[in-house]
């Protein structure tokens, strides 16, 4: 049956809104959402400025700071950790029986986690926009019309890697296997990425590493942030990163189709 | 949508893996009455919930809501349908209120509809008082009654409860009980309330005996009384369900 329209942006609206008062009610989680990158900016980036040099490079007009070139990283960082925290909250959500108010609900199953991506993805721009003001005010100086062009493409990025963090909550059945699925998601994906250090450095050092670093997707999603901050738009990044996306979401819409067994697994009595 | 067909469960199948959960089951309750689902822990009935909500998807038969396929349509039939889940699934850090809200939406309930449905569910069920508090705050009982108004929200016509007096004091249960036999009666709600407990069962109720997956019997509840010759729903469902009938509690 058809729904009407309305239905589905009182829904939408619902699922945000929820989001955003549990957010409210974790100010521990946008503390560390802040610290985190803070400390990588200050800390890790004073140590390696001495030692690696950037040469000019696109999206940069001239040579910059280490510190500037791994803001990009760094935001990235903030939509995964945020990502994979919105996966854990679903596997909890599921272990204690309140993902079933969301599955019941009489809309598709694809519209209803679409909606929590959304919202998910939502907290995370917040999340972002207080790191940026913060760097801004500190450390690193962007062009002022960038807090706006990257706007766009960090809702793209935060969509695909809140599509990862979904996709791994559909296939995790226990929230104890959490922790380590994350080191091994996270780590690897930020560590083997541009975040970091440019991938022509990374070559210099290891041509396997760089092939990887070329594979993964959240080094595109670290370059389609990075051109998007200086109000460029880098069109095989944002491709990816919205192939990325679409693959992820697909995969996880059917990670949570009942004919696979979501809670077939916890049935009982 | 025809609410006088009832609800109609036709030779249902479901396993995990190789374990059968669900054999050939078949049922029919009647619509504006309240069935009890009565069988031993194990027997299949959350499993039978899981396939009513569309959580789970059945591996043979067919199910249907007031004349509404569930598999052809099991957007429509959620949209008729309340349900109230064994494990409880309230958010514990909203309120009262935020919950009932963020249920709205979920249904696509907006504007005034929805402040004049919490505020009549809440009332119904004895929390109007309270709403503003976070549902941490509130006792096992409250909580399902906050689970039950919150059922109702969307008004549906057929609510699925699933044991939900486990973990309540005898006072809480009870109070629970009569609660939603009171909202069958004055509501013309179709309930299905699937428990273990016999005495949760009243003499005017529809009772269907579910045993190691499949139906024992079922029908009114004098009825099974007769079919099996006992004198009480302990007597009826230890003789329908002889290999656990030490799980019943009285």
């Amino acid at each position: 049956m058809t729904r009407p329209a309305g239905i589905y942006l009182t829904c939408l609206i619902g699922v945000l809104w929820r989001e955003a008062l549990r957010f409210m009610h974790q100010r521990e989680r946008l503390i560390a959402a802040l610290v985190r990158p803070l400390i990588w900016l200050v800390i890790f980036a004073a140590g390696f400025r001495s030692i690696l040099g950037i040469s000019i490079q696109p999206p940069y007009a001239t040579y910059i700071t280490y510190e500037t070139y791994i803001v990009p990283g760094l935001i990235a960082m903030i939509q995964l950790f945020n990502g994979m925290q919105t996966s854990l909250a679903m596997v909890y959500d599921r272990e204690m029986g309140s993902m079933r108010i969301l599955l019941t609900a009489p809309l598709p199953r694809w519209y209803l986690l679409f909606s929590k991506l959304l919202a998910g993805t939502a907290i995370s721009l917040l999340q972002v926009y207080a790191f940026l003001i913060v760097a801004e005010l500190v450390l690193v100086d962007l062009p002022p019309l960038g807090f706006l062009a990257v706007l766009p493409v960090l809702l793209l990025t935060g969509l695909m890697l809140g599509a990862l963090g979904m996709l791994l909550s559909s296939a995790i059945r226990q929230l104890e296997n959490f922790a380590g699925i994350m080191n091994f998601v996270i780590f690897p994906m930020f560590f083997l990425s541009s975040a970091l250090y440019p991938l022509w450095r990374m070559q210099e050092s290891s041509d396997l590493i760089y092939r990887i670093c070329i594979a993964n997707p959240f080094t595109y999603a670290v370059e389609a942030l990075r051109f998007a901050l200086y109000l460029e738009a880098e069109p095989l990044s944002l491709g990816i990163v919205a192939g990325a996306m679409i693959v992820f979401f697909g995969l996880a819409v059917w990670g949570y189709d009942p004919r696979k067994g979501l809670v077939h697994r916890r049935g009982k009595g | 949508m025809d609410e006088t067909q009832g609800i109609k469960i036709v030779d249902v199948r479901y396993a995990y893996g190789a374990k059968p959960a669900l054999v050939d089951v078949s049922m029919a309750l009647r619509p504006g009455r309240f069935t009890a689902l009565l069988g031993p822990n194990g027997a299949g009935k959350s499993t039978l919930v899981s396939l009513l909500s569309a959580l789970f998807v059945p591996q043979g038969g067919r199910i249907s809501i007031f004349g509404l396929d569930l598999a052809d349509d099991s957007l429509s039939t959620l949209a008729v349908m309340g349900i109230v889940f064994q494990q409880q699934t309230l958010d514990l850090d909203l309120s009262v209120r935020q919950n009932m809200a963020y249920f709205a939406a979920l249904h696509g309930l907006a504007g005034h509809r929805v402040e004049q449905r919490i505020e009549a569910c809440l009332t119904r069920m004895g929390l109007a008082a309270r709403q503003k508090e976070k549902v941490r705050a509130l006792n096992s009982g409250h909580r399902r009654r906050l689970e039950i108004a919150r059922a109702l929200l969307h008004e549906p016509r057929f609510m699925l409860l699933d044991e939900p007096t486990v973990g309540l004091d005898v006072p809480a249960r009870a109070d629970l009980v009569a609660h939603v036999h009171a909202l069958c009666r004055d509501e013309g709600l179709t309930v299905l309330w699937a428990t273990h407990l016999v005495d949760e069962v009243e003499a005017e109720d529809d009772l269907v005996v579910l045993h190691e997956g499949s139906v024992r019997a079922q029908g009114a509840v004098s009825d099974v009384l007769a079919s099996c010759g006992a004198s009480d729903v302990l007597g009826a469902f230890q003789c329908l369900t002889a290999s656990a009938s030490s799980e019943a509690a009285p």
